[in-house]
């Protein structure tokens, strides 16, 4: 039973890390290769807060508290990293985004005071079904509602036409960091879930690889759907689980599979399973 | 010039050479990058892998009894076959596709070819087997030169000399610059496209093959995730110096081996990888095209 | 009438090559402008410098008597400068009403917040919006067109709903680069119509760069004619038609 509530409260997590790449990859069309930076950022902060600062209150309080701290400083992170990394082209954009989510992950194994290389233990176990698919329906919510009003038009003019945005008065900078804060955010929130969920948590836990997971559920999902990334998620975080019951040697193929399915979805499907189009409701139609 | 003063200067001797063996690795593996993103503007992001696989062809055939001078060869001509194969297989496709498909496809066939690897073979790192003689050179008591670096840095420099030779003055070379500066012109102007395509992944692939043998040489030991560090620090080099300019991956990789080290010796050694993308931030914040690149404007 | 654009001594250089040189030219509000010159001329180049995808090398672009030189393209928008793009660039994949809902975005009052909490503000600004939208495609007789993938619309229909979607932005100047490009005759003659009829019902000028002469002739009050980047003619229509430097340039000197 636990290990079944346990992987539901994986899923959760990874719903509100595909939904929030999915704003700035998906909806804003910028390449960020470096989300695991800001989920990082979002574990380690609200994690000190827990094992630190926490005064004595109630578990669920606390864990509010550390989500709001995780999230905040992720999103301050985004603000550091996107003011100067937005500016960039496609590609060269994806590779300083890599570049500063490494650049996370490698300052995090410098410091001691939360573990450094040995990891960060004593996380109070804090995170429940309840609060996790809360902020995961939050952070649907919030995004879809987002790109349901103009200021969400604006963000996908920029994956659309950026020149054509910008000849319509839309300050495409000013949107791509706006997609990008949020995402960010939202990131940290997840990485404060995580830490209070597994108890333990090490750099390793945010490499670049967790990066191109997180990346591949959105593709797998569709770029550019709501409903795409919450089923790329729940995907890919059962499909491991499903291969550890064929066999032990077939869990160890699970990269090998994973690196095999980016390779077939954009030789075959690039849009993915839902493309750009939701599960609910119209396509914003008129 | 005092006793200390005369120690640090030795030792600041030793890092950069050091610097320079390090460096000389990165260029030759950066050299396969900037070459395929001047032709095509891709970053393949699975180079590092043929690296990978040059080291293990190596390992496998000189641990079965092969001298270095057939092995040598044959660790840079299967990951130039293999590039080749990568290339039709899974980026030709996709070509049209835009940068970004390719960037993810590459980024699979990275992560494909490691954790195969890593499957087959094992995820412990394996010894290398010794394959130059283990002398050092000492200059002086100053600083010491081992005859792995040498080779390296020798062979470096020969390859550096032979490319810049080959792809001023062959035809194949020519075609590659044609390439690099319009694709479509090429095609009009009666140049096999495909074909110099897949010559170029063969050769950026047999280079990081022949880095990949050095480095099993160097540290004497190789494991299959070997390729992504180096693969990422040589792209970063390949960008200080200017991606897409063959003289630029050599000074990228040159510089950064030589910082790497110094920052290893004189700072805190730890900090050896923040530094390395700290540079990449900082050039493509600053000049995104590189030292040794120029500015171009595109026109709407 | 004041001038809503003044340029003085215009010039853009591409490295070695001047693409713009020493342009002057001005439109006042309700005028229809014509900007027209052999392909090469540079007349693109002063629309992307206009509208702040270009800052010029030299001179000076006054709209509304501020400089707008080294304003970016959505500060240029926002200031009231809509343009149409000679290649066309809709957002393809959007539907008709999407792309002209999205250009009204600069004058949204709700703040992201009212979006994301859906109040009632918002509710019934977005109505507003819709209702702008589907007024200014009843204009361009692309009503019953509205939920259409823009991509799939005939030539002639992308052009007007590019210039639909321009208008949303509530320009005082509107900049048509080669609207007619593509149109058979009997379109053309609607746009003029069109083009007229938008400079009466919005009050705004317009600049528009032209190829087909029978539009141009037709519609322009006053026209500038480039060449090599250099102004070689001004002036209303029969004037021009009668201008030998202009036969030149488009026709090459008799004899050649």
């Amino acid at each position: 039973m636990d290990y079944f509530i346990h992987l539901a409260l994986i899923c959760g997590i990874f719903i509100i890390l595909s939904v929030s790449l999915n704003l700035i990859n998906g909806f804003a069309g910028q390449f960020s290769l470096g989300h695991a930076g800001f989920w990082a950022i979002g574990a380690y902060t609200g994690a000190a807060y827990s094992v630190f600062f926490a005064p004595p209150l109630p578990g669920f309080i606390n864990l509010f508290i550390s989500c709001l701290i995780g999230g905040t400083f992720a999103s301050l992170s985004g603000l550091i990293i996107g003011i100067p990394c937005l500016r960039l082209r496609g590609d060269y954009l994806a590779i300083a985004t890599l570049g500063f989510g490494e650049i996370i992950r490698l300052i995090i194994v410098n410091l001691d005071v939360v573990g450094g290389p040995r990891g960060f233990t004593n996380i109070p176990k804090l995170s429940n079904i309840f609060w996790v698919y809360g902020w995961a329906f939050l952070t649907i919510l919030f995004v879809a509602n987002l790109m349901r009003g103009s200021h969400g038009r604006a963000i996908i003019s920029i994956r659309e036409d950026e020149i054509a945005a910008e000849s319509l008065g839309i300050n495409t900078f000013k949107y791509k960091l706006l997609a990008f804060v949020i995402g960010s955010g939202f990131a940290g929130v997840a990485g404060a879930l995580f830490a209070h969920s597994e108890q333990f948590i090490h750099p390793h836990n945010f490499s670049f690889l967790w990066s191109v997971i997180i990346l591949l559920m959105i593709i797998l999902g569709g770029l550019g759907s709501i409903s795409g990334a919450v089923v790329g998620a729940i995907i890919l975080t059962l499909l491991p689980e499903m291969l550890r019951f064929m066999g032990e040697t077939v869990a160890q193929w699970r990269m090998v599979i994973y690196s095999l399915l980016l390779i077939v979805l954009m030789l075959i499907k690039p849009t993915g399973i839902f493309g750009k189009h939701e599960i609910f409701g119209r396509r914003k139609k008129a | 010039m005092s006793e200390n003063t005369l120690f640090l200067f030795y030792d600041f001797l030793q890092y950069l050479v050091n610097g320079l063996s390090q460096g000389s690795i990165y260029a030759l593996i950066a050299l396969g990058y900037t070459m395929v993103y001047g032709i095509l503007k891709l970053i393949n992001f699975a180079h590092g892998e043929f690296y990978m696989i040059g080291s293990f062809t190596g390992y496998f055939l000189i641990r079965s009894g092969m001298p270095i001078y057939f092995a040598l060869p044959l660790a840079m001509l299967i990951p130039g076959l293999v590039a080749v194969v990568v290339e039709l297989v899974a980026y030709r496709p996709i070509r049209h596709a835009g940068k970004i498909p390719a960037l993810i496809t590459a980024l699979g066939v990275s992560f494909f070819f490691q954790f195969f690897g890593q499957g087959i073979i094992g995820a412990d790192p394996k010894p290398y087997p010794s394959v130059f003689p283990n002398k050092t050179f000492d200059f002086a008591g100053a600083v010491s030169v081992t005859a792995t670096q040498l080779i390296i840095m020798g062979s470096t420099i020969f390859l550096m000399f032979f490319l810049w030779w080959f792809v001023k003055f062959t035809k194949i070379g020519k075609a590659m610059r044609a390439l690099s500066y319009s694709r479509e012109a090429s095609e009009l102007m009666g140049i096999d496209t495909n074909k110099i395509i897949s010559f170029t992944f063969f050769l950026g692939a047999s280079l990081a093959g022949f880095a990949g043998v050095m480095v099993g040489a160097y540290y004497n030991s190789v494991e299959p995730m070997m390729g992504l560090i180096p693969g990422l620090k040589a792209f970063i080099a390949a960008v200080l110096g200017g991606i897409g300019i063959i003289p630029g991956a050599f000074l990228g990789g040159i510089l950064l081996g030589v910082i790497e080290n110094l920052v290893v010796g004189f700072w805190i050694s730890t900090y050896r990888d923040v530094v390395a993308f700290a540079i990449l931030i900082l050039i493509l914040l600053i000049k995104p095209t590189g030292l040794l690149g120029k500015k171009s404007k595109e026109k709407v | 009438m004041s001038a809503v654009l003044n340029i003085k001594n215009l010039t853009m250089r591409f490295g070695g090559l001047t693409a713009v040189d020493s342009l002057d030219l001005s439109v006042s509000n309700l005028e229809l402008i014509g900007l027209i010159g052999p392909n090469g001329a540079g007349k693109t180049t002063v629309f992307n410098m206009i509208s702040g995808i270009y800052i010029p090398s030299e001179g000076e672009i006054i709209f509304d008597g501020n400089n707008i030189n080294e304003d970016r393209a959505y500060e240029v928008s926002q200031k009231g400068i809509g343009r149409t793009f000679q290649n066309i660039r809709l957002f393809k994949d959007l539907t008709v009403l999407e792309n002209v809902v999205l250009a009204t975005h600069q004058h949204v009052q709700y703040s992201m917040v009212g979006s994301v909490l859906r109040t009632k503000g918002f509710k019934t600004e977005e109505k507003s919006l819709r209702s702008k939208a589907l007024d200014l495609l009843k204009i361009f007789n692309l009503e019953d067109k509205k939920n259409l993938i823009s991509k799939n619309l005939p030539y002639g229909d992308q052009r007007k709903l590019e210039i639909a979607r321009a208008l949303a932005t509530d320009p005082k100047l509107l900049l048509l680069d080669e609207p007619a490009a593509g149109m058979n005759p009997k379109e053309t003659k609607l746009l003029c119509n069109l083009i007229r009829e938008v400079r009466d019902r919005f009050k705004i000028a317009i600049l528009l760069i032209e190829h087909d002469m029978g539009l141009v002739m037709d519609v322009c009050e006053r026209i500038y004619v480039l060449d090599y980047g250099k102004l070689i003619a001004t002036g209303d229509p029969s004037q021009i038609q009668n201008n030998p430097k202009v036969i030149e340039a488009y026709l090459g000197t008799p004899g050649e």
